[in-house]
C-alpha cells in the first residue's frame, strides 16, 4: 500500500533519537561544498556538513583550523567563494550579517562583543530588535503601539535575565562587568532574539571549572527549554564531549572527522590531528 | 542688592542663552560623531544649507532659478505663492533627510572602514560642496529669516526686575529670542535623550555607537542607523540654523559658526550630548563674565573672540577627553 508520504513526514523520518533520548529533527542549516579563501590563503576548504533541529553541535580543531571562519560564514560576516549554504530548506543568497540575523540566526563572538557602554537590560533588549515592529516615527512620537511592543518585549527580556541568573547585574553597565558574566551577557543578547539556530564562538574560553559547568548547564538549558539549536566551537574537550550530540572535527581547513563524540573520540585521523603521529 | 552685582547676574543670563546657541551646533557634532566616529567640519554648512532652503521655501523661491534660467533662457525666480512656517519646516526637514540619505549613499557608504583622517578630509569636502550647492540652489544673497517668533527685549522682564537694584538698575535685558531658542533648545535636548533611550532606534543607534560588529549580530542595518544619525544631525542643523538665521540673518558666514562648536566639543568631550551642553554653557558664560569683568575694563574688549578657543586649549593640556568625554585608557 502506498501511502502518500508529505515532505514534513519524511524530513521528520530521517531524524534521530540520541543518547539522552531528544529526538532531533530535519536538517535545518545545511553546507555543502563550503571553500573560503583570503587571498592566498584557504580557510575552509570543501567542507559539507549539516545541523539538524534541536541538536547541539559542536565544531572543533587545533588552532588555525578554520572553525571560527566556518562559524563567520554561516553569519554572513565572510562569504565563501565556493559552496551554498541551506537554511531552513532553501538555498541561501549571499546576505549581509545584519539579514542573516532578521533569519533568525543568532551568535556570540569569541572575543565578547558587546555594547559596552550600555547596562546588561539595554545589551538584552538590543537582542529584541527584530522582534520590533512599529516603525519609527511611531516609535519617535511613543505611540500607543509603540510602548506595548515595548513591555511585551521588555517581559521576554526578564524571562531571559531570570533564566541565565543575572537578575543582581540588570543594571550595570556591561564595562564593568568581570569576564565570565560579560560572557553570559552575551548569551542572553543571543537568546533574547529567539534565534532558531545559536551560533557559539568558544563560549568557554577562559573560564574556571565553576563558571564552564554554569555556562554548560545554561546551554543545555537553552537547548531544553527554548529548543533553540545550537552550533558550537568549544577548545575544552571534556565539555564538548558531554554537551554536543553530534561533533564535526576541522583541521587545516578541511574537515577530518564528523560524528557522534565517540564515533569522533575514536576516530584515527582526529587523534593524530590532536595528539600527533609517531613519525617511525 | 547692589547695581553692578545685578548687571552681573545679567551677563550670566545672557551668557547661559548664548551658550545654548553654541550647544545645539555642537550637539549636531556628537550625534554623527558617536555612531559613526566621522568628525563632521559640515555641521555648520548644514546649518546654513538648512536655513538656506527654509527661507527659499517660504518665498517661493525656484531651486536652482540661475542655473535654469541660464540654460533655457527663462526669466522664472518665484512660483508666486508663499508657504507658511510650519509646512516649510517640514518640507525643510525633509529636504535635510534626503541629503542625510544621499551623503551615505554617495560618499560615506564608499568609504566604510577608512583612517578617521580620511572620513574627516571628506567631510571638508562635503561642507564646500553643500556651500556651493547652497548657492547654487537658493542664491547667495543674504536673506532675512521672518518665523514670526517674538524678538528684541523683553519688556516684561526689564519692568519685573527693575524694582531689584538701585536708581542705577534698569532691569534685566534679556533678547525675547534667546528665551525661544532656549526653550526649543530644551525640548531639542530632552526629546533627543528619550528617543536614544527608550525606543528601538534609539538603542539600535546608541548600539552601533558601541560596536559595530556586535550591532551587526543582532540584526542592525549600519547603513539605515547612519542615515538616521545624519537625519538627526540634519534636524539639529535646521534648528541651529533657524535660531542663528533668525538672530543674525541668513548669510554665508553662518557657516562659521561651526567654529565656534570646536571649543564647545573640547570642553564638553566629542561622545556626550550632556557634554555639549555643559560646554556649551560654560562657552557662553565664560567668555560674556571674561568680557564684562577682565576684557573691557583691561584688555580694551572684544575678547569673546578668542576666550572660548583659549579656554579650550587649556582644556586640551589638563583634560584632553573633556569635561564628559570617554577617557582613554590605555592597557600595556
Amino acid at each position: 500500500m502506498n501511502t502518500p508520504v508529505t515532505e514534513l513526514q519524511q524530513d521528520n523520518a530521517d531524524g534521530y533519537i540520541t543518547a539522552d533520548g531528544r529526538k532531533i529533527g530535519s536538517v535545518m542549516m545545511d553546507l555543502r561544498s563550503i571553500t573560503l579563501r583570503f587571498g592566498g590563503v584557504i580557510a575552509i576548504q570543501d567542507i559539507s556538513f549539516d545541523i539538524r533541529q534541536g541538536e547541539i553541535r559542536a565544531i572543533i580543531g587545533p588552532n588555525g583550523a578554520g572553525k571560527s571562519s566556518m562559524l563567520n560564514v554561516i553569519s554572513g560576516f565572510y562569504q565563501p567563494q565556493q559552496g551554498e549554504v541551506w537554511f531552513l530548506g532553501k538555498k541561501r543568497p549571499p546576505l549581509k550579517p545584519y539579514q542573516v540575523a532578521r533569519q533568525g540566526i543568532a551568535r556570540t563572538f569569541q572575543n565578547i562583543a558587546l555594547f559596552e557602554g550600555m547596562t546588561v537590560l539595554d545589551n538584552v533588549m538590543t537582542g529584541r530588535l527584530n522582534h520590533m515592529k512599529t516603525g519609527w516615527i511611531a516609535q519617535s512620537i511613543w505611540l500607543g503601539s509603540a510602548n506595548k511592543e515595548e513591555r511585551i518585549n521588555r517581559q521576554k527580556v526578564e524571562e531571559i535575565i531570570d533564566f541565565l541568573e543575572i537578575q543582581t547585574i540588570r543594571k550595570t553597565p556591561v564595562g564593568r562587568l568581570p569576564y565570565g558574566l560579560k560572557k553570559r551577557v552575551e548569551l542572553a543578547r543571543a537568546l533574547a532574539a529567539e534565534p532558531d539556530l545559536l551560533l557559539l564562538d568558544e563560549p568557554m574560553a577562559g573560564m574556571n571549572v565553576e563558571e564552564k559547568e554554569d555556562m554548560s548547564r545554561f546551554i543545555l538549558d537553552a537547548n531544553d527549554e527554548y529548543g533553540t539549536t545550537i552550533a558550537l566551537i568549544e577548545h575544552d574537550m571534556g565539555v564538548v564531549m558531554d554537551l554536543s550530540d553530534r561533533v564535526v572535527v576541522m583541521d587545516y581547513g578541511r574537515k577530518i572527522g564528523d560524528g557522534t563524540p565517540d564515533e569522533v573520540r575514536n576516530n584515527e585521523e582526529v587523534i593524530a590531528a590532536y595528539l600527533g603521529v609517531p613519525n617511525d | 542688592m547692589p547695581a553692578d552685582f545685578l548687571y552681573g547676574v545679567e551677563v550670566v543670563l545672557n551668557g547661559l542663552m548664548a551658550g545654548v546657541m553654541y550647544a545645539l551646533v555642537a550637539l549636531g557634532f556628537v550625534l554623527i560623531f558617536k555612531a559613526s566616529g566621522i568628525f563632521n567640519f559640515a555641521q555648520g554648512v548644514m546649518a546654513l544649507f538648512a536655513a538656506l532652503t527654509l527661507v527659499g521655501i517660504m518665498q517661493g523661491q525656484v531651486p536652482f532659478a540661475h542655473l535654469i534660467n541660464e540654460i533655457f533662457g527663462t526669466e522664472v525666480h518665484h512660483f508666486g505663492w508663499e508657504v507658511p512656517a510650519l509646512l516649510a519646516i517640514l518640507l525643510t526637514l525633509v529636504v535635510m533627510i534626503a541629503l542625510a540619505w544621499s551623503i551615505q549613499k554617495f560618499l560615506f557608504k564608499h568609504l566604510v572602514g577608512q583612517e578617521p583622517i580620511i572620513l574627516f578630509m571628506a567631510t571638508i569636502g562635503l561642507a564646500y560642496f553643500l556651500e556651493g550647492l547652497g548657492d547654487l540652489m537658493w542664491g547667495s544673497n543674504i536673506k532675512t529669516l521672518d518665523l514670526g517668533l517674538p524678538q528684541g527685549g523683553s519688556r516684561w522682564i526689564e519692568d519685573a526686575t527693575a524694582g531689584l537694584g538701585g536708581d542705577d538698575f534698569y532691569g534685566f535685558f534679556i533678547d525675547k529670542l534667546d528665551l525661544v531658542a532656549t526653550l526649543v533648545a530644551i525640548v531639542l535636548v530632552l526629546s533627543l535623550i528619550a528617543f536614544s533611550q527608550y525606543t528601538k532606534h534609539g538603542r539600535a543607534m546608541r548600539a552601533v555607537a558601541d560596536d559595530h560588529q556586535a550591532a551587526l549580530s543582532v540584526g542592525i542595518s549600519l547603513n539605515f542607523i547612519w542615515v538616521l544619525v545624519w537625519s538627526l544631525a540634519g534636524l539639529v542643523a535646521l534648528v541651529a540654523g533657524v535660531m542663528w538665521g533668525a538672530k543674525s540673518g541668513v548669510q554665508f558666514s553662518l557657516s562659521l559658526i561651526a567654529l565656534k562648536a570646536l571649543p564647545v566639543l573640547m570642553l564638553g568631550g566629542f561622545t556626550s550630548i550632556p557634554g555639549a551642553i555643559v560646554g556649551g554653557l560654560i562657552i557662553g558664560v565664560g567668555e560674556k563674565l571674561f568680557e564684562y569683568t577682565i576684557g573691557a575694563p583691561f584688555l580694551g574688549g572684544a575678547t569673546e573672540n578668542w576666550f572660548a578657543y583659549m579656554l579650550a586649549l587649556m582644556f586640551l593640556v589638563f583634560r584632553p577627553q573633556g569635561l564628559f568625554g570617554e577617557k582613554i585608557i590605555e592597557r600595556v
